[in-house]
């Protein structure tokens, strides 16, 4: 028999940003609040020794433990899904601080075409997808989340510089200055002024100099080690929710944060959630607190498994388009190429988020009318520091192991260079997420299962982009090209993006959606569900900011609600 | 580097990083940085002992010299030696594999290995219940079985052209396996030579850090703020994370 705690204000299950958004505001404003995270307890004296290539980021030292948890994935409805056995085109987040602790913090608004897809694409281009793309408006506009964003890159700190032309308005400039531009990032920045496109310094969460919260949180500056992307930042100079928002939580003195705490439900009862019930993953124990809200804060994968094994809300059923639940899940769309230099250039140190991004081949930034896509994807330079182990690009032709090999890897080692694009994805009808029927977790629950597959859509924009980022890298100088081949089928093994988002998708109608636009879920008023699981469609670039906007406008909910107890819209 | 100096390092970043600026903090460490690269006798005495012919070198995984003969007869033709440096055998990547086998690795601890195993699509990703560690033992007896039927010798006597042979074999998935595929051993087999050789060398491969010197990797660094900003390339001695203990 679970052991019935006593009732909280209200329960988050997981500690990330999302987790950390709602604690650090509703503990100051009063509430109680507790935290429920699966993983363990860190802090950044975890990461004195995290410079080790081998445990972190080729073995996901940080990363979630499949042995208890994993999802089955199938391209389409007609085969059979099968567990991801290993972690691979995405890395999922466990412990404290969720994925916020191993992310590169680039930190990148979404346009204010991307709020409004479905009306504006319709204004320029007409019917141009078929009615199987299920584009929907957000039920936000730019302008009302707006203040959103600058209150998250606030709260965590973001460097940057307000130089692209297709920016949505920002009340406020960055509050920081860039990080620093390198030669590599110089190089690549006048390469596309040359085919007459608009760089800037990209944003990031990682300080390009001291700075303090408005909570009064202090960070350091960046020291462009090189070991951000799957690593903890051991100087807090790297946002992440265990330096900038669980603390401000803790102060508070009102806020119980409990790790190796597994949530298995959300219990429910008539119209309102009662609380959720975890499983001590030390003790096995099994523990219920009540709660008067339930914020669901656990990712997009476990927020829509929690709601599928409570039954809670319509399952999507993609043979009627009924049902919300599991509903326009999408990914992203990632071309890239490493350019081949003479030069040998000092691609061992940078910074996760150090690049040179440009816009003008994303969003509705340029005409689709004679192209087979909408949207686009932002395009990158990162410097973030290239590792041996990760990091062994050989020209086309030589072979994959043995003497040449060797002497290739070992030469281009300091001479290649990387260009991305991170292309919009938009939701298909045959896309979804939902429970599978033969594998379960540690703690005997199904698997949440995806099916997924890239469409049409996605790979003329994939060939587009491609283009693109070839030509900028011969612009460089680049002696040869290589880009990332155009997959038909989507493959679930190398690494691609962890932006991952819908199934729990926000909206004005409950007949498209599983949340409003305060993230309260339709079916249960005392409910909220936040994280990139709320996009109709994923945006190109990077997702945190708007989650973190989006945890922001959910707490003022969260808050809303506590003394209206009613629905807020 | 103690504990204790590499915690105030941050405190200090801390307390003076906010009046400091920039250009001062990176300054500072600077200053631990050669200091660090220098340490104390003591340190370097320990790091010397680190190097290649110190390091104690014994099995924790396989029981069979022949199977660790193959193993690193293998791993050497994937990662030569010649004129830029040592090849996987010179940089202990055979002992990096093995004692990867005995522990997490070998047994797949963080993955998910619950049945029913089905072969699936190429795009799902590896299927066998096979653990790492049996598939090791088994690719290598393929292998070994293949050099005996083709040459009627063991793997490691043969000429590096023969041996070439039976790895590209492995590589296409032409050898016989029983429930996996040779070429799926093959690409395990290759990224964990290539981690071998540039993995720290606390886990006993990249000896003498001479994987990451051929790249001019200078490893484990806790920082470039001196050079970040620089025009030119900056070949800079490697540091393993024990330099930093
Ligand atoms: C390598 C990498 C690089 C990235 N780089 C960027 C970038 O540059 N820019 C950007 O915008 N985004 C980036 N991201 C994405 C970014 O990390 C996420 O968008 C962000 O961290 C999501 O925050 P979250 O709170 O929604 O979820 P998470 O950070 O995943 O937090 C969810 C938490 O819930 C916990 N949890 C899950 N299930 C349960 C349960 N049942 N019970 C209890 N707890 C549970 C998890 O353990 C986790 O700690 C990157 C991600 C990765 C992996
Ligand atoms: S590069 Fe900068 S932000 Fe990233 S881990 Fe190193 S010091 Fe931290």
């Amino acid at each position: 028999m679970a052991k019935i705690l006593n009732k909280t204000d209200v329960v988050t299950v997981g500690v990330g940003f999302t987790g950390g958004v709602i604690a650090a505001e509703c503990t100051r404003a009063g509430l109680n609040v507790v935290g429920l995270e699966r993983g363990g307890y860190r802090t950044v004296d975890d990461f004195m020794e995290i410079h080790d290539e081998w445990r972190y980021a080729i073995n996901y030292g940080l990363m979630q433990d499949l042995s208890k948890e994993t999802i089955t994935f199938q391209n389409n409805r007609g085969m059979r899904a099968l567990p991801m056995r290993q972690l691979g085109s995405f890395l999922l987040g466990d412990g404290l601080g969720g994925a916020g602790v191993h992310w590169n913090a680039m930190n990148i608004r979404f346009f204010p075409y991307d709020f409004e897809i479905k009306s504006k694409t319709k204004e320029r281009y007409g019917n141009k997808l078929s009615n199987d793309y299920l584009l929907q408006d957000w039920g936000l506009t730019y302008d009302e989340i707006e203040p959103y964003y600058t209150k998250f890159e606030y709260a965590i700190g973001t460097s940057g510089e307000m130089k692209s032309p297709f920016d949505g308005k920002r009340s406020k400039p960055y509050p920081m200055k860039p990080l620093v531009k390198t030669k590599i990032l110089s190089n690549f920045e006048k390469a596309a002024q040359k085919l007459g496109c608009h760089p800037y310094m990209t944003p990031a969460s990682i300080c390009s100099d001291a700075y303090t919260t408005p909570y009064g949180e202090d960070l350091n500056p960046c020291q462009y080690c090189g070991y951000c992307e799957r690593f903890g930042c051991e100087y807090d100079a790297k946002s992440s929710p265990i330096n900038t928002l669980i603390p401000v939580a803790q102060k508070t003195g009102k806020y119980d944060l409990r790790c190796n705490a597994n949530v298995v439900e959300v219990m429910k009862k008539g119209d309102k959630v009662t609380g959720v019930k975890y499983v001590d993953t030390l003790t096995g124990e099994e523990y219920i607190q009540p709660a008067d809200i339930v914020v669901l804060c656990s990712f997009v994968m476990n927020n829509a498994k929690l709601l599928m094994l409570s039954k809670i809300g319509e399952m999507y059923n993609p043979e009627t388009g009924k049902g919300t639940l599991g509903r326009n899940f999408c990914y992203q769309v990632t071309p890239g190429a490493t350019g081949f230099f003479d030069e040998q250039m000092n691609v061992f140190a940078g910074a996760g988020a150090l690049g040179v991004s440009l816009d003008d081949y994303n969003g509705d930034n340029f005409d689709h009318s004679k192209l087979d896509f909408i949207h686009g994807g932002l395009i990158t330079m990162l410097n973030a520091g290239s590792r041996p182990i990760g990091s062994n690009s050989v020209p086309k032709g030589t072979p994959s192991w043995g003497a040449e090999f060797k002497k290739a890897s070992v030469y281009n080692f300091t001479r290649a260079l990387g260009a991305s694009a991170q292309g919009a994805s938009l939701p298909h009808k045959e896309n979804f997420l939902s429970l599978d029927d033969t594998y379960k977790d540690a703690y005997g629950l199904p698997l949440l299962k995806m099916t997924y597959n890239f469409t049409k859509q996605d790979r003329a924009m994939f060939s587009y982009l491609s283009e693109k980022i070839e030509n900028l890298l011969m612009a460089m100088g680049a002696k040869s090209v290589s880009s990332k081949p155009n997959g038909e089928n989507y493959n679930i093994v190398p690494y691609q993006s962890t932006h991952i988002t819908g199934g729990t998708v926000m909206g004005r109608d409950p007949k498209d959606s599983v949340v409003n636009n305060y993230m309260q879920h339709w079916d249960a008023d005392n409910l909220f569900v936040v994280g990139a699981g709320n996009f109709p469609h994923n945006g190109g670039c990077n997702p945190t900011d708007t989650v973190g906007a989006l945890a922001y406008r959910c707490a003022e909910g969260v808050l809303k609600y506590n003394k209206k107890s009613v629905s807020l819209v | 580097m103690s504990d204790k100096m590499f915690i105030s390092r941050r405190k200090f970043l801390k307390t003076t990083g906010i009046t400091a600026g920039l250009a001062a903090v990176g300054g500072s460490l600077i200053a631990f940085e050669t200091a660090e690269a220098k340490g104390n006798d003591a340190h370097n005495t320990h790091t010397a002992a680190q190097k290649n012919s110190g390091i104690p070198r014994a099995r924790m995984f396989f029981t069979n010299v022949l199977d660790f003969n193959i193993l690193s007869a293998a791993a050497e033709r994937i990662f030569p030696k010649d004129e830029l440096g040592p090849g996987a055998v010179e940089l202990g990547v055979p002992y990096f594999i093995d004692h990867q086998l005995a522990g997490a690795y070998g047994y797949n601890a963080r993955e998910y290995m619950v049945g029913p195993h089905f072969e699936g699509a190429p795009t799902q990703g590896y299927q066998t219940p096979l653990l790492r560690k049996d598939l090791f033992l088994q690719g290598i007896a393929a292998i070994n079985k293949q050099a005996k039927t083709q040459y009627k010798l063991d793997f490691p006597d043969l000429s590096p052209a023969q041996q070439d042979d039976i790895l590209k074999m492995c590589e296409k998935g032409d050898i016989k396996t029983d429930g996996f595929k040779s070429s799926f051993f093959f690409s395990v087999f290759k990224s964990a030579v290539i981690a071998g050789v540039y993995a720290d060398p606390m886990y006993g491969g990249n000896a003498d850090m001479s994987g990451w010197k051929m790249k001019q990797y200078p490893g484990a660094r806790m920082a470039y703020t001196d050079i970040i900003e620089s025009d030119k390339f900056e070949n800079i001695e490697p540091i393993s994370l024990a330099d930093m203990m």
